[in-house]
């Protein structure tokens, strides 16, 4: 298992402060740590309040959203006699994104802590953690750390003597992207195919066995517990920037940089500092190309967008681009882009889960366009048919897997087209083979 | 993971229906039990089998087509047999970038596998390529059955197979 690098004097552990610390994973190495403390307090606290001080905190969702949210627990609804659910989405599998990996397998019990108030802030008894079958070590790690709250008396029928019930149990996936969609992840824990749901009904209506429900990213739920016990003017303050971008931010960086990593930020840290300063910059002779900031579905950024750009859900949004989920893919002079982008667009019609017909059709024939001209069979208006397909990609489908299959193929026409051209014009060598 | 030879043992044996009855607990009807029953099936037998599905269909209480289409929809659930040790190896952008295609050619190369899917011929590896791992910054990484392994390159991949006798 790679061990963490150790902490660089310009992040801010808050989140990743025990990461690297095998204790920690264990039930009283945590208490030891502090852990445990804003579930204790939490049992005291109302449903209202514990949503109010999280949506004081500012917190947003840390998925890819960035919804609020305490907003999004308030929307749950009260005194309606029916179960409720908390689903955590531990699905991590944006390209490029590698970060609730660190707190599920260093610091596990943050998580469970997170959930436990969760469900309180949101009237739950129930939560299910959904791990993608890929995460075998840190689902092993959870399990475990599942294992020793439940000896301790920490959760079950009576969590922490409060006499309420507290379960937080794991449910594998089994590989599909498309399960961290929130209702494709609902259905595959009822045992059904990973499609995404139409909305409405929102899952705060309808959700996990036609319940209301909630669901949150684990960096999310792991930030919960020190939200209630340090505050949330606290966590408010936590920022370098702007009064929306609260906190601090897991961001895993990779790609062509020197050290690779999840780094914790507060919000507002110029992105420039943290590629090359905190990551260590371009390796020997290399410049920057270009960023995807917040995993692969979010448009590139050239390194002169880059230069500029702060990191926070603002400052990227202003840039042109998104936070997203924190996965930040780094791209030096040697990358071929429209490889890449190829690369991605496959991943993307690998992932449909084909009931759409525009994103079924959309990824698959995106792909084919790309790897044409990367075989040096490009026809000229390749660039227009592959804008107007992934105009058709846009806003037309159940769920944004489409939207996000046609967002790095728009911004990189659009902005490293020069690439194209040579494939197309035979100026540079096919990157493919015959297919 | 098992030989073919006990394929067909059936997969609720007393100890794997025990499992599957505790974990009936956690959910509030038997179709939840889906994927963690497809699990289970294909820790017993390396595969989940035309019979397993059958089995599991009845004892959900949903149809065979039902199971079906989950079976299909789940990449990690293998339809057909595989290698005894199965390596799915990661060549998404962040690794490619970084030379996972090179660590795929030496996979390819120690394990004696003609093609991606294909099992060796001893019967020891199967090799596939698969989506985002989730581990990009670790370049290259790699399961091989249940482990994560991390930072493999091309001139690591001998040892690492030694591994799995």
């Amino acid at each position: 298992m790679g061990w963490p690098h150790p902490i660089h004097p310009r992040e801010t552990p808050v989140l990743s402060t025990h990461f690297g610390e095998v204790e920690a994973r264990t039930h009283a190495g945590w208490v030891a740590r502090g852990g445990y403390e804003g579930l204790r307090q939490a049992l005291t606290m109302s449903p209202e309040a514990i949503t109010e001080v999280v949506k004081a905190s500012g917190l947003r969702g840390r998925g890819g959203a960035g919804f609020p949210t305490g907003m999004k627990w308030s929307f749950m609804p009260k005194e309606d006699g029916q179960p409720h659910y908390l689903c955590c989405n531990a699905d991590e599998s944006e390209p490029g994104t590698f970060k609730d990996r660190e707190i599920l397998r260093w610091t596990p019990h943050a998580l469970i802590e997170g959930c436990a108030i969760a469900c309180l802030g949101i009237r739950a008894e129930v939560c299910y953690i959904f791990i993608r079958g890929e995460y075998t070590e840190p689902g092993r790690i959870l399990e475990a750390a599942l294992a020793e709250a439940y000896a301790a008396g920490t959760l079950g029928a009576d969590a922490m003597g409060s006499g309420k019930r507290l379960d937080v149990f794991v449910h594998w996936g089994a590989g599909a992207y498309i399960c961290g969609e929130e209702t494709a992840l609902m259905n595959a824990i009822e045992g059904k195919r990973g499609n995404p749901r139409v909305k409405p009904p929102f899952p705060a209506v309808a959700g996990l066995f036609g319940k209301p429900t909630t669901i949150n990213n684990v960096e999310t739920l792991a930030a919960v517990p020190q939200i209630i016990t340090r505050g949330a003017a606290w966590y408010a303050g936590l920022s370098l920037s702007s009064p929306k971008s609260t906190g601090t931010k897991l961001i895993s960086v990779c790609g062509h940089v020197r050290r690779p990593g999840t780094y914790e930020i507060t919000m507002g840290l110029p992105m420039q500092d943290l590629i090359f300063d905190l990551a260590g910059g371009m390796h020997e002779g290399r410049t920057l190309k270009a960023v995807i900031p917040g995993g692969s579905s979010v448009p590139i950024l050239t390194a002169a967008e880059v230069a500029t750009c702060i990191t926070d859900y603002e400052g990227i949004a202003a840039a042109g681009s998104l936070l997203g989920s924190g996965g930040m893919i780094v791209m030096d002079d040697t990358t071929d882009m429209v490889f890449q982008i190829m690369r991605l667009a496959r991943f993307y019609a690998h992932e449909s889960c084909a009931q759409c017909t525009n994103c079924r059709e959309g990824t698959a024939w995106s792909t084919r366009v790309l790897e044409r001209i990367l075989r040096g069979e490009g026809q000229p208006s390749d660039l227009d048919l592959l804008l107007d397909l992934a105009e058709n990609m846009t806003g037309r489908t159940i769920c944004v897997l489409s939207d996000s299959c046609a967002t790095p193929i728009v911004s990189g026409i659009t902005k490293f087209r020069s690439e194209f051209d040579a494939y197309l014009s035979g100026a540079r060598a096919p990157a493919l083979q015959e297919a | 993971m098992s030989a073919d030879a006990t394929v067909q043992e059936p997969v609720f044996t007393p100890a794997r229906r025990a499992q599957l009855d505790r974990l009936a607990t956690r959910y509030p009807n038997r179709q939840a039990l889906l994927l963690p029953a497809l699990w289970i099936a294909q820790r017993a037998h390396g595969w989940v089998t035309p019979a397993a599905i059958e089995e599991i269909a009845a004892e959900l209480g949903v149809t065979t087509a039902h199971v079906q289409g989950v079976v299909s929809f789940y990449t990690m659930y293998h339809t057909h047999p595989v290698g005894r040790h199965f390596i799915q190896v990661c060549t998404t952008s962040p690794c490619h970038m970084c030379g996972s295609t090179e660590v795929v050619k030496a996979l390819l190369e120690h394990t004696g596998c003609i093609d991606l899917g294909a099992q060796s011929p001893d019967g020891r590896f199967t090799v596939i390529e698969v989506e985002c791992l989730g581990a990009c910054g670790f370049v290259t990484p790699m399961l091989i059955d249940d482990d994560f392994i991390e930072s493999v390159t091309p001139a690591g991949v001998p040892d690492l197979l030694a591994r799995y006798p």
